[in-house]
């Protein structure tokens, strides 16, 4: 394919003379703007949504995959002297960086969002947890959980893979999902690019004849066809990609503090991404009106 | 310039040209006529690749039609001009780009060229219907239109389709006219045509073969007309 520097040039910019050899068109002209402005609109939100669940099976695969937690359940008396024991059987344990057992005012913000504020947790039989941050390749679960069962007979390990893979596995698929929409839409909008071309070029027919028999070569007919479609397409795409941005920036947040959801917008630089959907949107215009006009010249003597 | 050579064109398996051998050379000026239906047209459609021939060979400036491509054949057309009998314009152009439009289409519309296009203008006497639209224009300022059209490239050939059919008989002898005066600036000139009264006037005035087509075959007339 042939897409270099001149030809952009000559699409983006044309010949004025070249453009007004085609009869202007009302009608199909805003369909076409609608409907790729429609399409690019869709595209913001399935982009959002692949961005948002790759961030999250992201997220859930590697940040959590890197911590471990170990709950300690012991007669009240014991409790302390078994803490003890599983912090000294963590630290020299290989593969964890750290482990610390939380305090009571950070097992109460855990239990908070379930038995509402103020809750006496001291009073409670609530068991002891301690937050293990792996390192390296981190540590044999197995290996470890044999040592505590000799040593702190309290003790359970949650290296919870067993909620995370699930969760992971539904993030990865709905990120799948979201880019096969990106797909669909792409197609859908070349499928309806051809449409609105192959009519285009059939009401003017008499007008290509007119334009092959005082001698102009294919290429000069189809880029009067070309160029329209791709700006079009650029036009629309950017109105609806301008607008799905916006409606997804308008987005309620969801995350709560230091939580493990995310919000459903895009982050940081993601927010560049959509400025690709006009892009491709042109391209997809492009590429369909440029094979729509060659099938139906080629069809012409 | 264009040469066929043991041409048969069939539509559909009916077999409406057979066997037929032409030459145009340089600054001649024929006349083709025959029956309406005996395949003027289809001929003329042959000698500027509108048609590719069913069996024998068209050659378009020495080359077989055969082995040109689409962009080849647009090339050529830029050296032959044609006059339609029923002269399609683009019809939300107006006139003088109408007559301009294969320098616009060959990217040749520049400043020199539009003094071509004024000179000629007046010289089909359009000049002051150059800003109307083509729908707007009566029968035989369509046909002059599609002349001037036909000739603004300055080509090789002009090829003629019934340029009289639509109408009288003052305004065909001016066509014809315009047309002698080309074959005089040295251009190639082919008209088709079922009038044969249109081709004893024009004898006097320039040196014509006349071509017939009879039972599917081109004989050359004359000597009877």
């Amino acid at each position: 394919m042939r897409l270099n520097i001149d030809l952009l040039r000559s699409i983006l910019w044309g010949d004025a003379q070249a453009d007004r050899v085609v009869p202007p068109t009302g009608f199909t002209a805003w369909l076409t703007l609608f409907s790729s402005a429609a399409m690019a609109f869709l595209a913001v939100f399935a982009l959002a949504l692949s961005l948002a669940t790759s961030r999250l099976a992201d997220r859930w695969g590697d940040e959590l995959a890197r911590s471990s937690t170990l709950r300690i359940s012991a007669p009240e008396g014991q409790m302390a002297a078994q803490t003890d024991a599983a912090l000294l059987v963590l630290e020299t344990t290989a593969g964890v960086a750290s482990a610390r057992a939380l305090s009571n005012a950070e097992q109460r913000a855990l239990l908070e969002p379930w038995f509402g504020p103020d809750l006496p947790v001291e009073t409670l039989p609530i068991p002891q947890l301690i937050e293990v941050i792996e390192e390296g390749s981190g540590f044999d679960a197995a290996g470890l959980r044999l040592r505590l069962a000799a040593e702190v007979p309290g003790a359970v390990l949650d290296d919870h893979t067993r909620w995370r893979e699930p969760l992971v596995r539904a993030a990865s698929r709905l990120r799948l999902l979201g880019w096969v929409s990106l797909v669909l839409i792409g197609g859908a909008m070349a499928a309806m690019i051809t449409l609105a071309a192959g009519a285009a070029l059939a009401a003017n027919a008499q007008v290509i004849g007119v334009l092959r028999l005082v001698g102009a070569r294919d290429g000069y007919i189809a880029q009067a066809f070309v160029r329209r479609f791709t700006l079009r397409g650029l036009m629309g795409a950017s109105i609806g990609m301008v607008l799905g941005t916006l409606a997804v920036a308008a987005l309620p947040r969801a995350e709560v503090g230091g939580g493990f959801l995310t919000g459903l917008g895009f982050q940081g630089w993601h927010w560049l991404w959509p400025l690709l959907i006009p892009l491709l949107a042109a391209l997809v215009a492009f590429l369909a009106t440029r094979a729509a006009a060659r099938r139906t010249l080629g069809e012409m003597s | 310039m264009i040469e066929l050579e043991n041409v048969a064109y069939s539509y559909g398996g009916a077999e409406l040209l057979s066997d037929i051998s032409l030459k145009l050379q340089p600054g001649s000026f024929h006349f083709l006529t025959g029956p309406s239906g005996s395949g003027k047209t289809t001929l003329l459609k042959l000698c500027y690749a509108a048609l590719i021939p069913t069996s024998g060979y068209v050659r378009l400036f020495d080359t077989d039609v055969r082995a040109m491509e689409r962009d080849d054949i647009a090339m050529a057309r830029r050296r032959i001009g044609v006059v339609h009998q029923d002269c399609q314009f683009l019809n939300h152009l107006s006139v003088a780009e109408n007559i301009a439009l294969p320098l616009t289409v060959s990217g040749r519309a520049d400043d020199s060229e539009m003094d071509n296009l004024n000179e000629l203008t007046g010289w089909v006497g359009l000049t002051a219907r150059a800003d109307a639209l083509p729908p707007e224009l009566s029968g035989g300022e369509r046909q002059r239109a599609a002349l001037a059209r036909a000739v603004i490239m300055s080509p090789d050939v002009v090829l003629a389709d019934e340029p009289t059919g639509n109408v009288d008989w003052e305004m065909s002898q001016r066509l014809m006219r315009l047309l002698v005066e080309l074959n005089r600036m040295g251009k190639t000139i082919m008209i088709a045509t079922h009038d044969l009264a249109l081709i004893r006037a024009a004898k006097p005035h320039v040196q014509a073969r006349v071509l017939r087509i009879s039972n599917r075959r081109l004989q050359l007339a004359g000597a009877d007309l």
